[in-house]
């Protein structure tokens, strides 16, 4: 099959991060080729670079057997590559005809011509049996529906090589049935498709050969009939482990947080929550691996009393805290850590000082008939900063100029200065460096060790493996899997976070014999 | 009651809606890509300034017009590169045109005409529209007035026309929804929210040239008296919408109207309550009470290019 | 210029923006000065010396001083909370009539609790005034900069409404009600200088915005809701609630500066009453960091501004418009200058990567 695009040691850095490291790759005609990894492997980064987005710091891409320089997305689309972002880039105020033609215009043709680019899209809707009303407005389309009028998008474009990214993220079964119907087709018709993904069920359902993606560079590409959903669970995620902190055995004591038949519509969030149901007790951590997006950040989101469960319950130390209110969540003794410090954790034009009373600054002793009782800030800021050794160690500096490190710092002082009972950390160590993260893992093991319940979140499977006393694994919003630190397998693991059922794999295996 | 309806009424009323009109149209068209522009009222003030002064000079009001329409896309310019390129706050950036215009028109006011005279230019005679403007009642209230009018009623479908039924259109209401969108499929978003933003400030010079030049043939200190901000009011009650902007402005326009004629006739009706009505049902519109209006997507956020 | 150079010189520059901002908008006004043909150096003496050169222009200066300063301070409250509260003029004209009014109800008030419950008074108007935009900002999202220009509409047109019927002055002839009452006025503290009590009102109401914003618990939310919503909920803080108190006190605050106004200058409530303070307020908290400190002595400077040129027309011909043109360009130029970090993060890399 002939050759389509061929991507030649690749290379991008953002400042300290090799995102792409002499990444090769070749996409043939009429195949479907899937990119697998993880978080933060570099997929989006590459995908970016051949739509265009990103400029290569080093190596060259050839698509058709020539060289092209894609400065723009324009580039991309003239050379023929059409992209699916995972958030689509339509127009949701518009119908689908205006979403397919924005952008095709000409002084010589300066009037709207929607009757023919109907046409033509019926033509191509029919063609590829992606059904779709041209008239209909993109809003009111179901997610499957809107992403069949992106595809359709890059078809009238003259797109001979698609990307989708994470396209099943946001599709019911029924859609992703249909989806890769189209894709199919698609290839039958000469096209070639990159499919971006972290579930192993789809790689080996769909595509002809396989890319796996692994902290910036390649570790293999195989065909598909030819490897294991096993062997491709070790590609991605394989790796030693490179820190071992002490982390002393200690039997666990009482329940602190119980949650039980856990459900979340997703009208607050994006990722509905199904029957999540979860223990954490003293002097245990307990650690919830899996993939961004699947999840995580609706359940860490409802533990700290930001969204309302449809059903089931949470307790945290006996106390039921729906309705309570983040406020309510913080009256309990509850530590959290935020997944994103610049947006949900800190203030960034308050002081050091000022977020450090975040939490509690209307509480009494902070606060006083509601005046701020500022002396006595002054010296709880002294001392935090002292015993947590922030730097600048200047209250007055602002948090936006603080590094991360010291910001993440700040937040832990913050929060777990008061001896909390119970601990939700989500990616605590996100964009530190080594210094910095370990200091971050000793805090959390020293107030393990105290006695408190650590609910620990994270994309990071080394950091979940480094700390945890057990773990659970999440995909698209359920528990699938619930395990001891000790007896883990990696590839176990890999598989849970990749969609891949124990049981019913078995079943799956039993059907092919 | 029959007496207050008299043609010399509505005629009054296309005549005041028509810098009304011409302001919110070009307004139409900077929030439609995506940028608020608070500025209309100094933008508006400045171009009548600039129409008298270029009517005086060259004894053409066609050349003051034109020069007010100069001067409001110059002033549009500024506003675009404060708020496209510096990204800075659209609001504060448009106050600050309004407040630089007022003192500047009047300072040059007094300046070149001193402080008790007023420049007085030839204005624009009367275009009577053959054969239409003989038919009784419509032809006094829709074909007899100063042929700006009629350019700024005929701009009312062009508008239409280049918003809805082209592509460049399609491309601006693009970005005033969804800049990124409109970015990955290659739409130059900073050329086309600039390019807007021009358009607004030259309407609403052009406008302002209305008022000056072509109405009172004179022009006196803070002349557009608040024109800008009913403009914006109309855009917002026509929901971003040529033609129903242009029949906001006729409301509006029939308000400043009926206060001049209601106390004439001796009604009952408080004019100041009755020229405070088109605001409020404006409001509950906004609101959601009465209707929906929903501004695009993208409104008085600045886009930053990756 | 090395890169390091210009990177350091733009540093000093946004550091010091209002200043320079100032200095920037008065080099342009010389230059109009100038095209006028007339010695700017002469003409800034002048302004100096008609502002304060005297007890009566120092006077007058402050009495221009006291209503921007409370509007300045209304809108500094507002931006804390990341709100643009274009609504000052009607806020004023709301608050003044609720204080104007009670005032002509009951004039055999003595003076101290009509003072007390006119301030009162203009405050509750005001602040209604703002809370009503401010809510539906907070609940329903909607952009308050569309509600209050048209509230600004609404509220005019009702004091419009009134000064021409039940409010208007026995005569009947302009659109004004009756003076009010001799005990409403705000007394003169200072005879040589008719320096009158808003002055110290004003500075009290700046100490109390410091005190607000920063030493309770309300101004913590205040600042936090404005700097970022998602951190403040997750903490905790009522969102909406901020907001709406955040427009309230900003509304109360203008309506005070109408107050000053009516009850320290004209002694009466009359159409067009202000001359736009509601606008310079923008000018006026932007140029004072929207800080209190430097509130007032921004409100200081247009106030002086405003009287020198007043008082420089009258000796050298200069039209007084040129205040107005001066504020406008200093807030033009403030709106521009946040170009410049971008500007300093664009030469550090130039600089970083020539290393």
């Amino acid at each position: 099959m002939e050759s389509l695009l061929r991507v030649e040691n690749v290379t991008k850095v953002f400042g300290a991060v090799v995102a792409n490291d002499h990444v090769s790759l070749e996409v043939r005609r009429g195949e479907i080729h899937a990119l697998l990894g993880e978080n933060g492997a570099g997929k989006t980064t590459l995908m970016n670079i051949l739509y265009g987005l990103y400029r290569p710091d080093d190596g060259h891409i050839l698509f058709h057997g020539e060289r092209v320089t894609l400065s723009s997305p324009k580039d991309a689309i003239r050379a023929g590559i059409g992209m699916v972002h995972q958030h689509f880039m339509l127009i949701p105020v518009f119908s689908v005809v205006e979403n397919i033609v924005l952008g095709l215009g000409s002084l010589r043709r300066p009037l709207l011509d929607v009757e023919s680019a109907t046409r033509r899209i019926a033509a191509l809707s029919k063609e590829y049996r992606l059904d779709v009303d041209p008239h209909a407005r993109v809003c009111d389309l179901s997610v499957g529906a809107q992403q069949r009028v992106e595809i359709i998008k890059a078809l009238y474009r003259g797109a001979d090589l698609f990307i989708l990214d994470e396209p099943t993220a946001v599709l019911t079964p029924q859609e992703v049935d249909d989806l890769f119907a189209v894709l199919r087709r698609l290839v039958q018709e000469g096209h070639a498709i990159i499919f971006i993904t972290h579930k192993l069920d789809e790689v080996m359902r769909v595509s002809d050969r396989v890319t796996v993606l692994r902290d910036g560079a390649i570790v293999s590409t195989v065909a598909t009939s030819e490897t294991t959903k096993e062997e491709l669970a070790r590609m991605m995620v394989g790796r030693e482990i490179v820190f071992r902190v002490a982390r002393d055995p200690i039997s666990p004591g009482a329940s602190v947080l119980e949650v039980t038949e856990l459900d979340i519509d997703d009208e607050q969030c994006s990722v509905a929550l199904k029957g999540v149901s979860l223990s954490v007790r003293r002097h245990e951590i307990l650690g919830i691996a899996g993939v961004g997006g699947n999840g995580q950040n609706e359940l860490a989101g409802a533990l700290v009393g930001l969204y309302e469960p449809t059903q089931g319950t949470i307790a945290i130390l006996g106390e039921d805290i729906r309705g309570q209110g983040p406020k309510g969540v913080i009256k309990l003794n509850v530590g959290r850590i935020p997944e994103d410090r610049q947006a949900q954790g800190l203030i960034p034009d308050f002081t050091i000082s000022e977020n450090l009373i975040a939490t509690h600054f209307w509480q009494s002793p902070l606060s006083k008939w509601y005046l701020l009782n500022l002396p006595l800030i002054g010296r709880l800021a002294k001392k935090l900063i002292q015993d947590y050794d922030i730097r600048p160690p200047e209250p007055t500096l602002l948090a936006r100029q603080m590094s991360g490190g010291n910001q993440q710092k700040l937040i832990l002082a913050r929060e777990l200065s008061r001896d909390p009972d119970l601990i939700v950390a989500v990616q605590p160590t996100r964009g530190l460096d080594v210094g910095a993260t370990e200091y971050i893992y000793a805090e959390l093991l020293k107030h393990r060790q105290r006695g408190a319940g650590i609910l620990l979140i994270s994309t990071e499977l080394e950091e979940i493996l480094t700390l945890s006393d057990r773990i659970a694994v999440m995909f698209q919003g359920e528990i699938v899997g619930m395990m001891d630190a000790g007896s883990v397998e990696l590839e176990e693991i890999g598989l849970l976070m990749a969609g891949v059922r124990p049981q019913q794999d078995a079943v799956c295996d039993e059907v092919r014999r | 009651m029959l007496d207050f309806f008299v043609p010399a009424f509505f005629a009054a009323t296309v005549r005041l809606a028509t810098p009304l009109l011409l302001a919110s149209l070009g307004c139409l068209f900077s929030e439609r890509s995506g940028v608020v522009n608070i500025g209309v009222e100094g933008m508006m003030l400045s171009g009548a300034f600039a129409g008298v002064v270029g009517a005086y000079y060259t004894g053409n009001p066609w050349v003051g017009v034109l020069v007010g329409l100069a001067v409001g896309a110059l002033l549009g310019l500024i506003h675009a590169f404060a708020s496209v390129t510096v990204r800075g706050n659209q609001i504060v950036s448009g106050v600050a045109i309004n407040l630089i215009s007022l003192g500047l028109t009047t300072y040059l006011l007094r300046l070149f005409w001193g402080l008790q005279e007023k420049p007085r230019v030839a204005g624009f005679a009367v275009w009577r529209i053959p054969v239409l403007g003989d038919i009784p009642f419509i032809g006094e209230v829709l074909f007899q007035h100063i042929p700006l009018v009629y350019i700024a009623f005929l701009l009312v479908p062009l508008a239409h026309f280049i918003v809805f039924r082209t592509p460049w259109g399609l491309s601006l209401r693009a970005v005033g929804e969804h800049p990124r969108a409109a970015d990955t499929l290659g739409i130059g978003v900073y050329r086309t929210r600039y390019l807007c933003v021009m358009i607004s400030g030259a309407l609403a010079g052009l406008g302002g040239a209305f008022l000056s030049v072509g109405q009172l043939q004179t022009f006196v200190e803070n002349m557009s008296a608040g024109r800008g901000f009913i403009a914006l009011a109309a855009l917002i009650f026509g929901k971003w919408m040529p033609a129903r902007t242009m029949l906001a402005c006729l409301l509006f326009g029939g308000a400043q109207a009926a206060m001049v004629r209601i106390p004439a006739l001796n009604y009952n009706i408080s004019p100041q309550l009755l020229s405070m009505l088109p605001y409020l049902v404006t409001l509950l519109a906004f609101v959601g009470l009465v209707g929906r209006t929903t501004p695009p997507a993208a409104i008085a956020t600045p886009y930053a290019k990756e | 210029m090395t890169s390091r150079y210009q990177r350091k010189v733009v540093d000093a520059l946004f550091k010091m923006a209002p200043v320079w901002a100032v200095l920037g908008a008065l080099t342009i006004g010389a230059i109009l000065v100038r095209a006028a043909g007339l010695d700017p150096l002469k003409v800034y003496a002048s302004l100096v010396n008609g502002a304060f050169g005297s007890r009566s222009a120092l006077g007058i200066t402050l009495q221009k001083t006291v209503p921007l300063l409370f509007a300045g301070l209304g809108m500094a409250v507002a931006f804390r909370c990341d709100l643009v509260n274009l609504g000052g003029e009607g806020q004023i004209y709301i608050g003044a009539l609720a204080a104007g009014a009670i005032a002509l109800a009951f004039p055999f008030l003595p003076a101290p609790v009509m003072l007390t419950v006119c301030l009162v008074a203009a405050f509750v108007g005001g602040g209604i005034w703002g809370a009503i935009p401010g809510f539906l900002r907070a609940r329903y999202s909607k952009s308050e900069i569309i509600t209050t220009i048209l509230m600004n509409f609404i509220g005019f047109g009702f004091v419009s409404f009134l000064l021409h019927g039940p409010l208007q002055e026995s005569r009947g002839y302009y659109p004004q009600s009756e003076l009010i009452p001799p005990a409403a006025r705000l007394p003169i503290i200072w005879q040589a200088a008719n320096v009158h009590l808003g002055i110290i009102l004003a500075l009290l109401a700046a100490a109390g915005v410091y005190v607000l914003l920063w030493r309770t618990a309300i101004g913590y939310e205040i600042r936090a809701v404005g700097s970022n919503p998602k951190a403040a909920a997750h903490v905790g803080i009522p969102v909406v609630r901020s907001i709406v108190v955040a427009m309230l006190v900003s509304g109360g605050l203008m309506g005070l500066a109408g107050l000053a106004e009516v009850f320290g200058v004209q002694y009466r409530i009359s159409d067009f009453f202000s001359p736009g303070y509601g606008f310079d307020a923008i000018a006026v908290s932007l140029l004072g960091y929207t800080h209190p400190i430097g509130v007032t002595l921004a409100a200081l400077f247009f106030g002086a501004l405003r009287t020198g040129f007043n008082s420089v027309e009258r000796t050298q011909g200069v039209p007084r418009a040129m205040a107005q043109t001066v504020q406008g360009i200093t807030v033009l130029l403030l709106v521009i200058s946040v170009i410049l970090p971008r500007l300093r993060g664009r030469l550090r890399r130039k600089e970083n990567a020539s290393v």
